[in-house]
């Protein structure tokens, strides 16, 4: 790279900026100067329109496309439920959509408790912040990266040879043989499941803590000088505080959990039981060149969030109400 | 406010481009020569000053540079300049590139079966004549064929490899007087032996690769499947003219499990699963195993100060055939290009990639061999390279692609793959191969 | 702005001494269970990333032959595998300093173009009334379950169709170089909306009404409320969700690849990272340095945002 390209990048992301605070400001501005009588109404557009505008571009337009696909074979001609029957008569077909469930059951609430647990525990101690960086890490690095870090953590080695995986290593310290981990069923999904739940952790911490900020002061202050204990200011002040938070943070990691393959796919590539349905979804519409059967998968993993998102409408409903 | 928060996000901004800006200081600003590069052999392709040429494939690293290197003195003489990305990403984001109308000007596709699908889409321009003339001088009809989809040839191989090498030790060989086997029997017996008399298993086993976990499997299968029944049959089986449950098929299951299956050659039977593939052989090394089944480019990863060679620390014979003397018969792997621009700027590239030039240019620079029979064969980077190039060049040789590459992807990819594991795992030749039989794509 | 009291983010520990009085005595009040526990918590969630943190720095043959617990028995010190990943010039990915530079150009608009957009939205959804809001909202939140694999192919129809050759005219005019970033920039946007929109609302919703229908009732349009009370107010939501979005970006290699526009100029980190494993992944040891390269960003931006998550500012402005 030449001195002159690094100008020249540096220049396209001022630029990039420039010319996008310069738009939301000039909107921003005209919507302020609009007749009175309409103002409202440009306000809300204003406000509204360029993510609508983007999210049909980028997200809406393609959603139809792929529900369209999902009923269609690859020559593009609509075949029915064809894929739809595809799935559910592959022969693990039941043992991928249960594994797809303890997923979306397990990694939430366990991110969200002990993200929860250790956001309340380190708040306001000494060396807050360093706590925060050790969960918080996971989340920083890559799919690649922790594929690696979990790869060499249940590493299995035939009992001569000397362990490198941590795990086989307690094993022998304990007495015992060392575990082909990831092909022992049923433990290996767990296993896989842990390395989700280490990521998702430190978002749920880091959301969760943000919103213990939020609380008043003198709401914990006034329940302390009540005497209550420490349990029942988490219940009494605490929790209630936070609860529309925790909502969010169950459901972003329930909605990442059920998209998520990498893990999947590079630990295990779905073998051995293990397999999901976003596993699925990506091996056959980006491997088995089976566009149709992938688009019909993304179809049951969204039928699969319907009862979050009901359970989210209810939430809001009531959120209003009280408002 | 403002400023107080413009500033905060500011300074590690700042920092992290001021490590950059460091990081960059590092490389000089470079320039290209030309003053001392013969420009002869590139007369022919015209010149194509300012044209940029995009090319992508799964090579990277070492390699990588390497392909730059071989073609740099022809972007030099000819003016055009040549990008190459090259990313491991490459097989699953291609489709999405074409079909979002955005993708390179070449791409060099590792596999047959993904060239034939990109071909079917409609993506592709039909390869130039220079090409083709020279794919027609140049190269076996087999090669050809794999480039050609119904009948119109898109593109050229570029590199090789041989699949199905035996690597072994050759001081344990002299040591203990084996010698090397010239049939399959024969090879039984030699397995048998070093299982009788030593302390150790005789064939090493590892087969995990990620998402593709059991593919070196898949190469053993194609092995017995060429050498029992014979490259017709061979043929037919992967264009699926017969079933992929067919007997010949099973049968070569059940020869390769007679010895991945058997406790007795490979110790624990699915130990090989857990195993990274690039690190089954090693144990040869400090003699745990003595026999390694896995293509010529294993070779780069023995490490450093580890000789390959007929007198070295290793060295590979091919998986020999089921009579002595029968022909040679290997599997192998390579890569075509396609094209999805007919600029002249390309096709001039095009047809210099499948030139011997090229080959030539290549193979010089260590490491891999190619089809092409005008590569000489003396300039190969190693003895084993170099009688891979030999075999590949023998008129008498029978070659033919890895089949799982040259399958449909939902077969090739995926569920060859994973029969491989449940094979291994346990279940029996006849209904894995009834299973990946039913995963064949109707359309 | 002056009027409410949110004054320059501010250290609680530092700037509050009443805030620290009751931190002491919290302290004291919780149990040394609790204490115990976040050590375990802390313990576990490092150790992975702290076996992977020695295993950078021992030579491949020790990585690949015994346990990184064993460095005391096998010890091996190597700065190889750091100067491999930070150093090693090849012609195909000549200066890793080219990546970080291409990685920060792309994060840093991909992070404040959702943050701006949900923000506006996450606001329009929270205070202002309209017909069809709440419906409207669920859908946004619930296109997260959209798979980005599947919106590749017609968003890059989309860009290669109209936006390439707008793109293309307009910097032809105005004799400008177009931008390998603006593709990449726009669909990271779009792919954060959803879940930005989502978390954000959560935070705005919960300002307290009284703030906005007073600045509502003195005359204050919808964006000046939204420039003077809702971000500085929703700063801590901000910087979260900023840190998130980063993070994102900064590891997205499937993004970048597809709409770079096929040329390596605009790669980021994350290919650089991936070459490192070399053709066939036998040089996977490689990557444990790569993988603590990569992070030195992220956690400069996770420190360095960190101060904004300040306790006590909704609190002080209602009182206010």
């Amino acid at each position: 790279m030449r001195t002159v390209d690094l100008i020249e990048k540096i220049v396209q992301v001022g630029l990039g900026l420039a010319v996008f605070a310069a738009v939301i400001g000039l909107i921003l501005f005209l919507a302020d100067k609009a007749p009175k009588k309409a103002k409202d109404v440009v306000q809300l557009v204003v406000f509204l329109a360029p993510a609508i505008i983007l999210l049909a571009i980028g997200l809406i337009y393609p959603a139809i496309r792929t529900s369209i696909l999902a009923f269609s074979n690859k020559a593009g001609d609509l075949i029915g439920l064809d894929n739809f029957a595809w799935i559910f008569t592959q022969p693990d077909a039941v043992r991928v959509v249960i594994n797809t469930l303890i997923w979306v059951v397990c990694v939430p609430l366990i991110s969200t408790i002990v993200g929860l647990s250790y956001a309340i525990f380190i708040d306001r101690s000494r060396g807050e912040k360093f706590f925060k960086a050790l969960v918080f890490m996971p989340m920083a690095i890559s799919f690649v990266g922790a594929g690696i870090i979990w790869r060499f953590l249940y590493d299995y080695r035939p009992a001569e040879r000397e362990q490198i995986g941590l795990l086989n290593q307690i094993v022998i310290w304990l007495g015992g043989e060392p575990v082909k981990w990831l092909q022992t069923e049923p433990i290996n999904t767990f296993l896989l499941i842990i390395v989700m739940i280490w990521i998702q952790t430190g978002f749920a911490m880091v959301v969760l803590s943000a919103s213990i900020k939020g609380i008043p002061t003198e709401q914990v202050e006034a329940a302390q000088l009540d005497g209550t204990n420490a349990w029942q200011r988490f219940v009494n002040v605490t929790l209630p505080g936070i609860r529309s938070s925790i909502v969010v943070v169950v459901t972003t990691i329930s909605i990442a959990t059920l998209k998520v393959f990498d893990i999947v796919r590079t630990m295990t590539a779905g073998n051995f039981d293990t397999s999901v349905i976003a596993n699925e979804m990506y091996t056959q519409a980006f491997r088995a060149n089976e566009p149709g059967r992938g688009a019909a998968l993304a179809l049951v993993l969204f039928v699969l969030v319907l009862p979050i998102v009901i359970y989210n409408v209810r939430v809001l409903r009531k959120q209003k109400e009280i408002r | 406010m403002r400023s107080t928060m413009q500033r905060r996000v500011f300074i590690p901004v700042a920092a992290a481009a001021a490590v950059a800006l460091g990081l960059t200081g590092c490389v000089g600003d470079e320039a290209a020569d030309t003053s001392d590069i013969d420009c002869a052999p590139y007369e022919s392709y015209g010149t194509f000053d300012g044209d940029e040429v995009s090319i992508s494939g799964t090579i990277v690293e070492l390699e990588a540079d390497r392909l730059n290197e071989s073609w740099a003195d022809f972007a030099a003489c000819t003016g055009m300049s040549i990008d190459y990305q090259g990313t491991q990403e490459f097989e699953a984001n291609i489709r999405t590139l074409a079909e979002g109308g955005n993708p390179p000007d070449l791409g060099i596709f590792p596999q047959p079966g993904l060239f034939a699908d990109i071909a079917n889409g409609g993506f592709f321009v039909p390869a130039p004549e220079a090409v083709e003339a020279n794919v027609d001088e140049f190269w076996a009809e087999s090669w050809k064929s794999y480039g050609t989809v119904d009948g119109t040839f898109y593109g050229a191989p570029l590199m090789a490899s041989i699949k199905g090498y035996v690597w072994y030790s050759p001081s344990e060989f002299e040591e203990k007087g084996y010698e090397i086997p010239t049939t399959l029997d024969e090879l039984d017996e030699l397995a048998n032996t070093i299982a009788d008399e030593g302390d150790h298993k005789p064939w090493c086993a590892s087969y995990a690769s990620d998402a593709a976990t059991g593919w070196p499997v898949t190469d053993w299968i194609e092995d017995y499947v060429l050498r029992e029944q014979g490259p017709e049959y061979y043929d037919q089986w992967y264009k699926h003219e017969i079933p992929f449950n067919d007997p010949g098929v099973v049968e070569a299951f059940d020869a390769v499990g007679d010895i991945l299956k058997n406790e007795d050659m490979v110790g624990d039977v699915t130990a090989g699963l857990s195993i990274p593939f690039g690190e089954g052989g090693l144990p040869i090394l400090d003699g745990t195993c003595s026999l390694h089944h896995q293509a010529s480019f294993y070779e780069g990863f023995w490490g450093d100060g580890v000789t390959v060679a007929p007198d070295g620390d290793v060295f590979a014979f091919l998986l020999p055939p089921v009579n002595a003397d029968d022909p040679v018969a290997v599997t192998g792997g390579g890569e075509i290009v396609g094209a999805f621009s007919d600029e002249p700027a390309v096709q001039a590239f095009q047809a210099f990639l499948s030139s011997d030039t090229w080959a030539n240019n290549r193979v010089e620079l260590g490491g891999v061999i190619s089809a092409n029979s005008g590569v000489d064969a003396s300039l190969a980077s190693s003895p084993l390279l170099e009688q891979s190039i030999e075999i590949l060049q023998n008129p008498d040789s029978i070659i033919r692609f890895d089949a799982s590459d040259l399958m449909p992807g939902a077969v090739g990819g995926n569920s060859f793959f994973k029969g491989i594991v449940d094979w291994i795992g346990g279940e029996s030749s006849q209904s894995v191969a009834d299973k990946i039989e039913a995963s064949w794509p109707t359309s | 702005m002056t009027s409410t009291p949110v004054a320059a983010p501010i250290d609680t520990d530092v700037a509050r001494p009443g805030t620290t009085k009751t931190a002491r005595v919290k302290k004291r009040l919780t149990s040394r269970g609790a204490t115990i526990v976040s050590l375990i918590i802390a313990v576990l969630w490092t150790l992975p990333t702290f076996g992977l943190f020695i295993s950078s720095f021992r030579p491949e043959e020790e990585i690949k032959g015994n346990g990184w617990w064993t460095i005391f028995a096998n010890p091996g010190f190597t700065l190889d595998n750091y100067s491999e990943v930070l150093l090693s010039s090849s012609a195909s990915s000549p200066q890793l300093g080219e990546y970080f530079v291409n990685s920060l150009a792309i994060a840093i608009p991909a992070t404040i173009f959702p943050l701006v957009l949900a923000a506006m939205a996450a606001y329009a959804f929270a205070w202002i009334k309209f017909r069809g809001s709440g419906a409207l909202f669920v859908f946004i939140f619930a296109l997260q379950i959209v798979p980005l694999q599947l919106a590749l192919i017609p968003l890059l129809q989309i860009f290669s169709g109209i936006l390439q050759p707008f793109q293309e005219s307009v910097g032809d005019a105005l004799n400008i170089p177009t931008s390998n970033y603006l593709q990449i920039w726009i669909a990271h946007t779009i792919f954060a909306l959803p879940l930005a929109i989502f978390l954000l609302h959560n935070f705005i919703s919960e300002i307290p009404g009284e703030v906005i229908e007073a600045a509502r009732v003195d005359g204050a349009s919808h964006g000046q409320v939204f420039l003077r009370i809702i971000i500085p107010l929703a700063i801590p939501a901000l910087a979260s969700f900023a840190i998130f979005q980063f993070l994102w970006v900064w590891n997205d290699l499937l993004v970048a690849l597809i709409f770079s526009g096929g040329t390596s100029e605009a790669a980021p980190l994350t290919q650089r990272l991936a070459e490192l494993t070399g053709s066939r992944g036998q040089e996977w040891q490689r990557l444990t340095a790569a993988a603590f390269v990569s992070l030195v960003v992220p956690l400069i931006v996770f420190f360095s945002l960190q101060r904004y998550f300040v306790r006590g500012l909704l609190a002080g402005s209602t009182k206010g």
